[in-house]
């Protein structure tokens, strides 16, 4: 297959795309969750599966998180690949049994003599007033399970890669997206291809200041670093897009570069995501630091519904422009 | 036709309450519809008009003691329970003088003076907290008993046969009030459930269990008040199913999102539920028996349409809620 580098996909296409090939390639991948059916839970990712794939492989389900997470976990030990969709990762809370106690710990339990290859699929959906369990972000809660990778992917390229990698992977992935994103459009390529989990990449290059972030923030720390840029600070910005494990090295390397770090987690702020990967420059690139590590997270509260709220709650562009130039002032004479 | 008077059972004070109260929660579910269109009205709003019957029918056979808990659906629950309709509305619009104080949209409602405890959008997520509700007055033995409204969808999960079996084993003055409407968002309850009722599946851990037509309010508020004295009585728990349709869509007005239509019921079921309005029945009721006039009935929709309309102007003049309360309403 030829690769045409002009081929756009909207992020939601991709994943659909990335399921569909994966599907398409290995008859042991099946997809069950809530909405796998209809036209609005999942944005366009379920697109054409059913039609294609028929009900046994694509199973839209009653509102069961606990038993239908339960369920893919337990055919995926039995010889299948389960792909388990949570239309709003708020429900997924429901499952955190199957999910923690069970197949996060399956392998280890059994001294490596089983594994479970299923992918947990969570979708972040909050914004437009639906309050504080229709908004939240748990990247963090599932990265401190030891035994399940995170992987957060930002562009419509690594929405694709990271699901098929997550759908070939041998443990369990938990798979994040963000609803913000699935109108997003970028590069993708028509074949199958993988985007390895544990690497990030740098989305930009610059020698001043390193800015990590992840899914919808890298993309609007990408924004807001052009912005800067036009102000004579150069930024390297680093898109996690795995969380667990995490990209120790390209971490290390900007920030020994650049001697400065703003982590920006979409989160909350207490121990999460930001706080793990300041500790990890703490503690391997101290004596690179020019400057303290400053974090932008959310605020320790639970999402509030106003609109006027949301607007102050959730972080954008032009308060990462804000931050990072006022962090870059506190070194500059 | 004009039935014998001398058939009606309950008092017209009574029959006449449940109707203002049941029109009045009609009116303010339609009352939100432009304001949504018009995007005046951001958060999710999942309308409860056609089941109006059985929030108004469970809920007055309760008092201000009895602990309510809801659902994402429950405008109706909270007005029937004594809500106060400016709250209500001033919510739905994220105001400050909202029954959350703008903090929670349509679908966190909560008035605990009046017994109403709390509604949430995770589905089941407060069954098991109603239980905890009849739990506590098991232990306080204050007579008072716990009431869960959730849905046919909710009956998909696992908490709701754990809180039956716990009830159960322990007698917990609790009432379950399953709202069957036949559909889980876009699911019809044959493609969820290998049966279209779910009271069966109550019964089975030996507890009263009713299915009650839900469209019917003078049926539902005799079954509530059986239900509930008997959860009065050490009793309980009961479980009282009621089954009924919504007319609009999952979330907002009707299911069509961004111009297509994916409300997948079939037009002639909308309507023939439609001929079996809960609302129209109970007024052909009271005007058939001669228990009110039709001039009392006008007069009763033009006051209704007044408060609602003046909820609306009230909740438009009102406060947005302050920044700085993201960070004060996180502990007491």
């Amino acid at each position: 297959m030829s690769i045409c580098k002009n081929r756009e996909l909207k992020y939601s296409l991709a994943i659909n795309e990335g399921i569909m090939q994966s599907m398409e390639s290995d008859e042991s991948v099946f997809l069950i969750g809530q909405g796998v059916k209809s036209p609005w839970y999942v944005g366009q990712t379920c697109s054409g599966l059913l039609e294609r794939f028929g009900e046994k492989r694509v199973i839209d389900t009653p509102v069961s998180e606990n038993a239908i997470t339960g369920a893919a976990v337990g055919a995926s030990i039995s010889g299948m690949r389960g792909i388990v969709v949570h239309p709003r990762i708020d429900f997924m809370l429901y499952a955190l049994d199957p999910i923690i106690n069970e197949a996060a710990n399956w392998i280890s339990m059994f001294g490596g003599r089983s594994s479970v290859p299923v992918v947990i699929w969570g979708i972040i959906n909050r914004g437009g007033e639906q309050g504080a369990q229709h908004s939240q972000a748990l990247q963090s809660l599932f990265a401190h399970i030891p035994g399940l990778k995170v992987v957060m992917p930002a562009t419509p390229y690594d929405a694709k890669g990271l699901m098929i990698s997550a759908i070939r992977d041998a443990n369990p992935v938990v798979y994040i997206d963000d609803r913000w994103l699935y109108g997003s459009t970028g590069f993708v390529p028509e074949f199958s291809y993988e985007v390895p989990i544990g690497e990030a990449r740098l989305l930009m290059e610059g020698d001043d200041v390193t800015i990590i972030a992840s899914s919808f923030l890298s993309i609007e720390s990408l924004e807001a670093a052009r912005e800067l840029k036009k102000n004579g600070i150069h930024a390297d910005v680093l898109d996690l897009r795995t969380i667990k494990p995490l990209d120790k090295q390209s971490i290390l390397n900007s920030v020994r570069k650049t001697g400065r770090a703003v982590i920006i987690d979409g989160g909350w702020k207490s121990f999460g995501v930001s706080a793990e990967v300041s500790a990890l420059i703490c503690e391997e690139a101290f004596s690179s630091l020019k400057n303290r590590i400053l974090r932008l997270a959310l605020p320790d509260a639970p999402a509030p519904s106003c609109r006027v709220l949301e607007d102050e709650y959730y972080i954008y562009k032009e308060d990462i422009i804000k931050f990072v130039r006022d962090y870059m002032d506190e070194t500059s004479d | 036709m004009v039935r014998m008077k001398e058939s009606v059972l309950l008092p017209k004070d009574t029959l006449v309450s449940l109707y203002r109260l049941m029109l009045i929660i009609r009116a303010v579910e339609e009352s939100f519809i432009n304001p949504i269109l018009n995007k005046d009205i951001l958060c999710p709003v999942h309308l409860y008009s056609g089941e109006e019957a059985i929030a108004v029918g469970v809920c007055s056979s309760l008092n201000d003691n009895d602990k309510v808990f809801g659902t994402h659906r429950s405008h109706g629950h909270f007005l029937a329970k004594g809500g106060s309709l400016d709250e209500l509305v001033a919510e739905v619009y994220c105001k400050r003088q909202g029954a959350s104080g703008g903090f929670g949209g349509s679908m966190h409602l909560l008035d605990t003076a009046r017994g109403f405890m709390g509604a949430v959008p995770i589905v089941g997520g407060t069954i098991s907290l109603a239980l905890g509700a009849a739990l506590a007055s098991y232990i306080k033995g204050d007579n008072s008993v716990g009431v869960a409204f959730f849905g046919d969808g909710a009956a998909g999960e696992g908490v709701l046969y754990e809180s039956i079996n716990f009830a159960s084993v322990h007698k917990l003055p609790l009432l379950f009030v399953c709202e069957n409407n036949s559909y889980s968002t876009h699911m019809n309850i044959r493609q969820i459930r290998n049966s279209t009722t779910i009271y069966e599946t109550a019964a089975s851990f030996n507890i009263t269990s009713i299915l009650e037509d839900g469209n019917d309010v003078l049926k539902v508020y005799e079954a509530a008040n059986r239900a509930v004295r008997d959860c009065r009585e050490g009793k309980g728990p009961v479980f009282l199913e009621c089954t009924t349709y919504r007319y609009r869509g999952h979330v907002g007005p009707d299911d069509n999102i961004q111009g297509v239509h994916t409300d997948i019921r079939p037009a002639d079921e909308i309507e023939a539920w439609k001929r079996k309005d809960p609302l129209v029945r109970l007024e052909s009721y009271l005007i058939d028996y001669g228990i009110a006039l039709p001039d009392e009935i006008a007069e009763i929709k033009m006051k209704t349409e007044k408060k609602v309309h003046s909820a609306h102007e009230k909740a438009r003049e009102s406060a947005w809620p302050r920044k700085e309360e993201i960070l004060n309403n996180v502990y007491m």
